[in-house]
């Protein structure tokens, strides 16, 4: 029986040196040996060498370009994917908490958001196929390579997906019906495993796509010695795991954020804006808290990419793909920024905002100088006059703002400052009764105030005056002095509120158009950095099907101009936002209910 | 009792926008006496004007403050001079911004040229194919075995150093030699945080031993001048040049393993 072993990611980029180094040369090197080890398998399976093709193996269909229609296939069924991976795991934490306050209103936002990914699913699938069908009518040979080594997996996968679906349709169908009780409990389990499901379908996919990034197992000639667990497993597998998780979170949280705001838009007296501006503030705190360490996931995405292959590593953060990281630094300023307002404007519900106003000015400075640092490319853009005058493509002083220590501590100071608009935010409508406030507030400037100059001495020290060990490694520090903040602060208002007084009820869906345009361009710019990323990821195998051993021998087996890919991505956005506000409408006439008189014969 | 007046917020998010602007281009341009190139700069207030208008506009009553001006502007009969006034301004400024941004100009156009060449996974020197992924520094290993042999090899580096490289990349090794400034792009400066301190030995000997040449052909054009130094050094001077580069800007080598 097909089984995966437990889940281990590889701790730092550091501790992966070893096999990171030895990873393309495992080719040549470990081939003989793996060989002999592999024989008595071997024996039972022969694999065959990664064909050598020509353009002439590429079928192709006139008036059809090929890479771009698996590329926008491709993207638009992980969109699809990501979103429904990741309504379930918050629908479980939503249908907890609903369990455990027995607040029915819960439990309801939890059903709406899964009958919201029910339509998405099925485009999920549809597009699976289609991207299936894709593969194997413009890119045959790759399809049967991959599908040799990962033979197994993919059957499994095909059986995963019946399990997903029975399990889902029993959630959701069942939602009303196992109500109550230990019902309720069994329901909970149902939701349990389709999570489990879900991540692991989820875990499959992504083993294929590394493979073609970082295969293993393999010699110079693409032939494949190992087994199934050593095909999925393979260098960038959890790196990849662990990213997607967070961001799908995040992700799914903003498209639920996006269909609050269109609810909450078009509502048509005050009861239903209320709601929908309740549900728009649960998804965006959900993508905020997933937001957090997202940024941290994708930096040791980076560094194992980089661990793996310096080629892979420069060609992406330093090399062509390097520009594609500055619009990606705009998105995740656009992200932070929206997240940052919608709360900011939440705070209009309360009467007691006022106390914090004043001091989102404060925030925003913090906020905005982070960004300028966050996206400042160490390669400057340059007329020729300024090249002249700067002496070089450096800049003397901003140059030091191009390289990813100073881009951590920004990130870290990002995450505080919006984790402190969220401390604002639950504390505008509430007055702290316990005889320790003063102090309480105290503790947690001064927690503040020690977390961000450890920030920044770990930034400035580790970063510019050590090697790149210690460089790469300050990064964990940091992001832990970022979790002691939240946690310890969290713990502390946690305490401190205990019992506090309301200023006055919460006046929900008192909320302006604006910050749902937030939530709005929240989940566009997720979408789009998505897409962006994606490109990414994939592009850096440049002209390898799969790296360094299979080579793309295609018409297009050529890396495309940026703004080429920029526009694809804006395309496949652009056709998925359509696609996603389809789904929105669905939900909202699935609700609707027309008598229509006289049309029907009336029975006796 | 008279009541403050207050600059209209209108104005006041004006003049921060402004003040931001010019601040800049005071502490860059004049202050530390290197330019803030302009698309950075389009950037950075890209982003300061995002975070004014949502600081300005978080509240209800401030969005409406705001607004208010503009509304009347538009809406009030009393307004009308100012109006057409406005109407006949802000059309032509927009028409002198696109008129100037699109006039063609004797300067050559930006390029978003790649400094970082990715390197190949294997290349051909001395007659022989290197392993970027295996290669490393013969004589790095002397660093902790043998000091006083290490410094000798950094000073025969050194000795290569001055002979051949420092006319582009400077006897400082900041990428400014005696003929740094008849190149473009110019030579790359050592010392600075985000060159060699980035980089491993092997990709150091990769560029230093093929040179311009060399470099890969994904990416092309490619306009270094760097000669082929393959032609000139031999495989251990490019070694011992590598030690010297380091050990000189106080840099080390990307590595991946702990000490």
């Amino acid at each position: 029986m097909f089984m995966l072993p437990a889940f281990t990611p590889v701790a730092n980029a550091s501790e992966a040196a070893a096999p990171a180094a030895a990873a393309p040369a495992a080719a040549e090197a470990a081939a003989p040996a793996a060989a002999a080890e592999a024989a008595p398998a071997a024996a039972a399976v022969v694999y065959p060498p990664a064909p050598k093709l020509t353009e002439a193996d590429y079928p192709t269909i006139k008036g059809v370009n090929a890479r771009v229609a698996v590329w926008l296939v491709a993207q638009l069924h992980l969109w699809f994917g990501a979103f429904v991976v990741a309504v379930p795991m918050f629908v479980f934490i939503i249908e907890s908490i609903g369990m455990m306050t027995r607040d029915e209103r819960y439990d309801n936002m939890a059903y709406e958001f899964i009958k919201v990914s029910i339509t998405a699913y099925s485009l999920t699938a549809i597009l699976g196929g289609l991207l299936s069908f894709s593969l194997v009518l413009f890119y045959p040979d790759l399809f049967k390579y991959l599908a040799l080594i990962f033979k197994e997996s993919m059957f499994a996968y095909a059986l995963l997906f019946f399990a997903e679906s029975a399990v889902l349709y029993i959630y959701y169908y069942g939602w009303h019906w196992l109500q109550g009780g230990n019902k309720k409990w069994v329901h909970l389990t149902f939701g349990l495993l389709l999570n489990a499901v879900g991540v692991l379908l989820m875990f499959l996919a992504n083993a294929w796509t590394t493979f073609m990034m970082s295969p293993a197992a393999v010699d110079a000639a693409g032939v494949f010695n190992g087994n199934t667990w050593e095909a999925i497993h393979n260098f960038l597998w959890n790196p990849i795991n662990i990213h997607r998780v967070v961001a799908n979170v995040a992700y799914g949280g903003s498209i639920v954020g996006a269909y609050a705001a269109f609810k909450f838009l078009s509502a048509r007296n005050n009861e239903e804006r209320a709601h929908y501006d309740w549900v728009g503030y649960n998804a965006n705190f959900i993508a905020i808290a997933a937001l957090l360490p997202l940024p941290f996931a994708g930096y040791y995405l980076t560094a194992e990419m980089y661990a793996y292959s310096q080629q892979m590593g420069i060609t992406l953060m330093g090399g062509v793909f390097a520009w594609i990281f500055i619009i990606q630094a705009v998105l995740i300023g656009a992200l932070f920024l929206s997240a940052n307002y919608y709360l900011w404007c939440g705070m209009g519900r309360s009467e007691g905002a006022y106390r914090y106003n004043p001091r989102i000015k404060y925030i925003a400075i913090v906020l905005v100088a982070a960004f300028l640092v966050w996206f400042t490319p160490h390669t400057l853009v340059l007329t020729n006059s300024e090249l002249k005058s700067l002496g070089g493509p450096y800049h003397a002083y901003l140059g030091v703002f191009g390289i990813m220590p100073a881009k951590n501590t920004a990130v870290n100071f990002l995450l505080t400052f919006t984790f402190m608009s969220f401390m604002f935010y639950r504390r505008a409508n509430k007055v702290a009764t316990v005889s320790w406030a003063t102090t309480g507030n105290a503790a947690q400037i001064a927690l503040f105030t020690v977390g961000l100059i450890n920030i920044v001495i770990l930034g400035v020290y580790y970063g510019y005056f050590t090697n790149t060990v210690y460089k790469v490694a300050a990064s964990i520090p940091q992001v832990l002095t970022t979790l002691i903040i939240i946690i310890v602060s969290t713990v502390i208002d946690t305490f401190m509120y205990k019992g506090a007084k309301d200023v006055a009820p919460l006046h929900w869906g008192r909320m302006s158009t604006r910050s749902q345009y937030a939530l709005f361009l929240l989940a566009v710019s997720f979408t789009w950095l998505m897409g962006l990323m994606g490109y990414v990821r994939s592009g850096i195998r440049q002209h390898w099907h799969v790296s360094n051993i299979f080579r793309d021998a295609s018409p297009d087996a050529y890396t495309p101009g940026l703004g080429y890919a920029a526009n694809i991505v804006s395309i496949g956005t652009i056709i998925f936002m359509a696609m996603v506000i389809f789904v929105f409408w669905l939900s909202t006439i699935s609700g609707k209910h027309v008598v229509a008189k006289g049309y029907w014969k009336e029975q006796a | 009792m008279t009541q403050k007046r207050r600059i209209p917020r209108l104005l006041q998010m004006v003049l921060i926008i402004l003040g931001v602007y010019f601040s800049f281009i005071l502490l860059f341009d004049v202050v530390l006496g290197q330019l803030i190139p302009k698309s950075l700069l389009t950037m950075y207030m890209l982003f300061v004007v995002a975070g004014v208008v949502m600081v300005f506009t978080f509240t209800e009553e401030g969005a409406q403050e705001l607004v208010g001006p503009i509304k009347a502007l538009v809406e009030d009969p009393s307004k009308k001079t100012v109006r057409n006034v406005v109407f006949v301004i802000v059309p032509l400024l927009a028409g002198y911004y696109t008129y100037s941004s699109m006039m063609p100009s004797f300067e050559a156009p930006m390029e978003l040229r790649t400094i970082h060449p990715a390197p190949p996974t294997k290349f051909k020197a001395y007659g022989k194919s290197f392993n970027l992924a295996t290669l490393e520094n013969p004589y790095r290993k002397f660093q902790k075995e043998d000091p006083a042999k290490f410094s000798e090899l950094v000073k025969a580096g050194g000795d290569v150093y001055i002979q051949n490289c420092q006319y582009c990349h400077g006897d400082k090794l900041d990428g400014k030699g005696p003929y740094a400034s008849g190149l473009n792009p110019t030579p790359l400066n050592f010392q600075d945080v985000g060159t060699i301190a980035q980089l491993q030995e092997s990709f150091l000997f990769w560029r230093i031993a093929t040179g311009g040449p060399g470099l890969p052909a994904e990416a092309a054009p490619w306009i270094s001048s760097m000669p082929v130094w393959q032609d000139f050094l031999t495989e251990d001077e490019i070694w011992k040049v590598i030690l010297f580069l380091y050990d000189y800007t106080g840099r080390a080598p990307r590595s991946w393993a702990h000490e």
